[in-house]
């Protein structure tokens, strides 16, 4: 028998001996804290977002008083600088010296991507209710990372696709910075559009941080389309908005976006030029459910902001590994257990108000809302449903072994049906 | 390391008493992983290998005086190389690095013959802007470096895989590595570009080709630049374009300056002082930034000549 062999059994011997003796298990699982490694971006390009991040996590602390299944939760924030280097030096730091149970967070797809491929050498549960880069739950999936309340990118833009065809567009032309998360939603939207018929007149991609989009304005104008899909992040996402609306745009040619496009974090900067913008997604923090109203009206009292996807997300997943942790009786030392027990938690109680579940791969299956953009009695605006999608799967309706056998969405596959 | 001159007291043309001074360094270094924990041992590695950059561009800056801002991006093509080469080539890990060290190189022929011609504020632009192109690349050619993601894969071999082993080779490659830069800017070769820094006039009325030397030292300089990027790939065993970024060469340039520019092995007293600041730091503040800048502002004003040039100054003034 060789040394791993006999770590093995040694280790499956003790494991059955501790759920022999419950009594003994209990004690030695409330020895310290539950120690939960944050990495945000709390520097750097999306700093803004990190911080939202934060706070979801810390809000939801809050109201447990930081306590899962009788142990106390250590929570250690560190600041990924939106880059990956950094996040990868930060998760080493995390689970080598700061001993932490899990890892959570990560908002920029590199960062999250270069910590996940970290875990999968240590074995570290890693939680990614933000980070959406679709391979990480399909064709590149590691067991554990888990994208807790968390969407791939197309998973939305699916349905997207199929509820544009049927308002009637024919013609739609899509615009969208150039970098895998905008290749991703483009291409779930323009799969699913041109398999029903419609047709993707053409596809503009911009750098990120892009200062003028005249360019690009004053082509979507001239293509005679029935709607445009924007997919926008950010600051790119504000000025893009800003200036649809004052190249006249607003009105004549309706607005779909992606999730982000018309996030909190991008609209609560907006007036009346983000009004009427359509876009899918899972939360809609304008929803009349009385669980969504309760979570955004105490949210808003606190930070004095309406909740975005990033509050939202972490205060989701991280309530979501709570109720496993709570499963377990607080044993988060038992990492595969951990990450069974995760992938077969239901999430109730979620700001979304309805259960969610996890599919066999590590992704949720979410009810997802068309959601459009509204004011508020209060003059702020935000995102109302208008219809939704019930048990939306990340693979659509294709079958998971077919779907993942055509190329990920990129710039130059976007799963475009030929006619 | 262990060729011995014809003189008793020179060892591997160091004096006697410098070889111990190294011998001391070199054994204190492959202690420490013996009492530092397994993170500790990776910021190591870490400095190691940065220290191992800010050495090449060192070359360059204390020996020729010509500060490049495309080391960074030299650094990270021997990055992508390794693990495109390992990861979708599927080629083993030792054809993989010497894959990323050629790479490299030939980047560094490329970038020397377009920037020997300039000096000054120029070299700098000039390698500021070959880098971001390199960049560029990086970020827009997604179907093979995977873009703005980079790219990932199991690129350290299986019996470097633990973080001690993999920081004892990486000892052992940065001393080779160490000691051959040192030899290089003490050789004949070196002493002319240093003529050059001086006075590029002069040398050339001398009868030297300063363009060939130039070219010359660029080249070795990326080539060495070429060997940390490939440790860092397998270190990290991922690449994305914020390694070719123009950040990256920056960071070097300032662990060769806070080390000391010229003095070569301030490399990686510059390098362990930066990142042992930032990992330290950024436990207590999320401003560690902030903390990082009011760092090289002190330096510059209290130590202009960097950390190991301002303790050589003091021990000389107390020596004599």
């Amino acid at each position: 028998m060789d040394r791993r062999k006999f770590l093995k059994s040694s280790t499956a011997a003790l494991t059955a001996a501790s759920t022999g003796s419950a009594p003994w298990r209990r004690a030695f699982a409330q020895a310290g804290p539950i120690k939960i490694g944050l990495l945000a971006p709390l520097t750097g390009v999306v700093a803004s977002g990190g911080k939202e991040m934060v706070e979801g996590v810390q809000f939801y602390l809050d109201q447990t008083k930081s306590e899962i299944a009788g142990r106390k939760v250590e929570l250690v924030i560190e600041d990924d600088a939106s880059n990956p280097d950094t996040a990868l030096q930060k998760a080493r730091r995390l689970v080598e010296q700061g001993n932490c149970h899990m890892l959570i967070g990560d908002l920029l797809a590199n960062t999250g991507l270069a910590v996940a491929n970290y875990v999968k050498g240590t074995g570290t549960p890693y939680f990614i209710p933000i980070i959406a880069a679709d391979d990480l739950t399909q064709r590149q999936r590691i067991k554990n990372v888990i994208r807790v309340a968390g969407y791939s990118a197309s998973a939305f833009t699916h349905p997207f696709g199929d509820w544009a065809r049927k308002q009637g567009y024919k013609k739609i032309a899509t615009i969208s910075q150039d970098y895998t998360f905008g290749h991703e939603q483009c291409g779930g939207f323009a799969q699913v559009f041109t398999e029903g018929g419609g047709e993707i007149v053409q596809q503009f991609w911009h750098p990120l941080n892009t200062a003028d989009f005249s360019p690009y304005l004053g082509q979507l104008a001239d293509l005679k389309v029935d709607a445009i899909f924007a997919m926008e992040t950010g600051a790119d996402a504000t000025r893009f908005i800003r200036q649809y609306a004052s190249f006249g745009l607003k009105g004549k040619i309706p607005l779909l976006g992606a999730m982000n496009a018309t996030d909190q974090s991008v609209i609560r900067t907006l007036g009346e030029e983000c009004d009427g913008i359509i876009a899918a997604a899972h939360f809609a923090e304008g929803s009349d459910n009385p669980v969504t109203q309760k979570f955004t009206r105490e949210y808003e009292a606190k930070y004095g902001k309406i909740p975005s996807l990033y509050g939202f997300s972490m205060y989701s997943g991280i309530m979501w590994v709570a109720a496993a942790v709570e499963k377990l009786g607080g044993k988060v030392e038992d990492r595969e257990l951990l990450i069974d027990t995760v992938l077969k938690t239901e999430l109730t109680g979620s700001p979304l108000g309805k259960t969610v579940r996890l599919d066999s791969y590590g992704n949720p299956i979410y009810d997802v809302y068309i959601r459009k953009v509204v004011k508020r009695a209060d003059g702020k605006y935000w995102n109302v449903p208008i219809t939704s999608y019930p048990n939306v799967s990340q693979f659509w309706t294709y079958d998971p072994e077919t779907y993942m056998k055509q190329p990920p969405y990129s710039r130059t596959f976007q799963g475009i049906k030929k006619t | 390391m262990t060729q011995v001159t014809p003189q008793p007291t020179a060892i591997a043309g160091m004096t006697g008493r410098a070889a111990t001074i190294v011998l001391i360094v070199l054994a204190l270094a492959a202690a420490l992983p013996l009492v530092l924990s397994n993170y500790q041992v990776g910021l190591a590695t870490e400095m190691l290998i940065f220290g191992v950059l800010a050495m090449s561009i060192d070359i360059l800056a204390g020996f020729a005086g010509r500060t490049s801002l495309g080391h960074g991006a030299i650094f990270g093509v021997a990055g992508y190389v390794v693990v495109y080469a390992s990861a979708q080539a599927g080629l083993p890990p030792a054809v993989a690095f010497l894959l990323g060290m050629i790479a490299a190189t030939l980047v560094a022929v490329i970038f020397g013959l377009l920037a020997v011609r300039t000096s000054g504020v120029y070299f700098l632009l000039l390698t500021l802007a070959l880098g971001m192109i390199v960049w560029g690349i990086c970020l827009r050619w997604t179907q093979v470096t995977g873009g703005e993601n980079g790219m990932r894969g199991d690129v350290r071999p299986a019996f470097l895989v633990s973080h001690r082993a993999f920081y004892w080779a990486v000892l052992a490659a940065v001393t080779v590595v160490s000691y051959a830069m040192w030899r290089f800017v003490r050789s004949p070769f070196g002493l002319t570009l240093l003529g050059i820094r001086d006075s590029e006039s002069r040398m050339r009325s001398l009868g030297y080709n300063v363009s060939l030397h130039l070219f010359v030292g660029f080249t070795v300089s990326g080539f060495f630049a070429g060997i940390a990027g490939a440790l860092y790939a397998m270190f990290n065993n991922f690449v994305s374009p914020s390694t070719v970024a123009l950040a990256q060469s920056v960071e070097g340039v300032l662990m060769m300056i806070a080390g000391g520019v010229g003095t070569l092995f301030g490399g990686f007293v510059g390098a362990a002082a930066i990142i042992a600041l930032e990992n330290v730091v950024s436990a207590y503040t999320e401003r560690w930034q902030m903390v990082l800048g009011v760092t090289f502002i002190l330096i510059m004003i209290f130590a202009p000549e960097g950390i190991i040039g301002t303790l050589r100054a003091i021990l000389t003034r107390k020596g004599r």
